[in-house]
């Protein structure tokens, strides 16, 4: 007998690559990832249901779902739970808190989605799945990643303020500065030439200097 | 399945979207006449279709005999 250990290499999803498709049972029924095309998606995971933090993230999502689908964004939640406790954990909330969550929670008990996005970090737990957030726009592109541990709950806030930022660069072709927030001045792409930057210099923008400049959207 | 009930029978959603191609209509058309999201209208028409009571038309979609007996 050979004592060989065979290996499975899973790739992980990369930025700007197409993200990984799948198929999977959720509390609104099967869905494929391409059901998606045409709207932005934020595919995310939570270690547990009826779990006191996930349970506060799940009314955040909630609270900003309206937001997010007047920018054509839709949220896809994900655990190693059944189906069946799902529901029973989403009828829990909104008894207890009056919340309604709109959105599908895929059930992954045997752990197919977590794993071809690489959402179980063994370092954590090798049961459960931690906080994270992929972007994928609305061509299947995985666009921001965003990982959480455990112990701490995501910020709502930022997940739409990434989705402005996303969405803004690619209307406007610009760049976010650190702390942008919508209405904030944007960056314009530095020039690649010289020539470039010093056509740069006597536009009309707000330059520091010729590689940071501003203007508005 | 999200559209059909254990016992046969069909989900509201899965009734609104029936209705809504009582004549062909596309995937936009039945989001915007069931107020649903488009994964959602997905997600019913691959259910409806499975189950016969939808069937893929050159412009899109319609209720079968079957669908239409539901609403």
């Amino acid at each position: 007998m050979s004592d060989e250990v065979v290996q499975e290499v899973v790739r992980l999803p990369r930025l700007n690559e197409p993200a990984p498709e799948f198929e999977a049972v959720t509390t609104h029924g099967v869905i494929r990832l391409s059901d998606y095309e045409g709207s932005w998606l934020i595919l995310f995971s939570h270690p547990a249901d009826f779990t006191p933090v996930c349970t506060t993230e799940f009314m955040g999502f909630a609270e900003i779902y309206p937001e997010l689908q007047k920018r054509n964004v839709e949220l896809l939640g994900l655990s190693v739970d059944s189906v069946y406790s799902h529901i029973a954990w989403v009828r829990n909330i909104e008894q207890n808190f009056g919340v309604e969550i709109p959105f599908p929670v895929i059930a992954d008990l045997n752990k197919d989605v977590a794993t071809l996005f690489g959402m179980v970090m063994p370092g954590e737990s090798t049961t459960e799945t931690s906080r994270c957030v992929f972007v994928i726009d609305p061509k299947g592109i995985m666009r921001a990643m965003i990982y959480y541990p455990l112990t701490t709950g995501r910020n709502m806030q930022e997940i739409l303020r990434l989705i402005d930022a996303l969405q803004a660069t690619d209307e406007h072709q610009i760049a976010t500065p650190a702390n942008w927030q919508p209405g904030d001045k944007v960056i314009v792409p530095p020039p690649k030439t010289t020539e470039m930057a010093e056509e740069r210099a006597k536009g009309d923008y707000e330059c520091v200097d010729w590689y940071l400049c501003k203007r508005d959207l | 399945m999200a559209c059909i009930n254990p016992d046969g029978t069909l989900t509201p959603s899965a009734k609104k979207v029936l209705f809504a191609l009582r004549t062909p209509g596309t995937q936009s058309d039945v989001a915007d006449l069931t107020s649903m999201p488009m994964y959602r209208v997905r997600v019913s028409l691959r259910e409806l279709i499975e189950a016969g009571f939808l069937e893929e038309k050159n412009v899109g979609y319609k209720a079968t005999e079957k669908g239409i007996a539901q609403i």
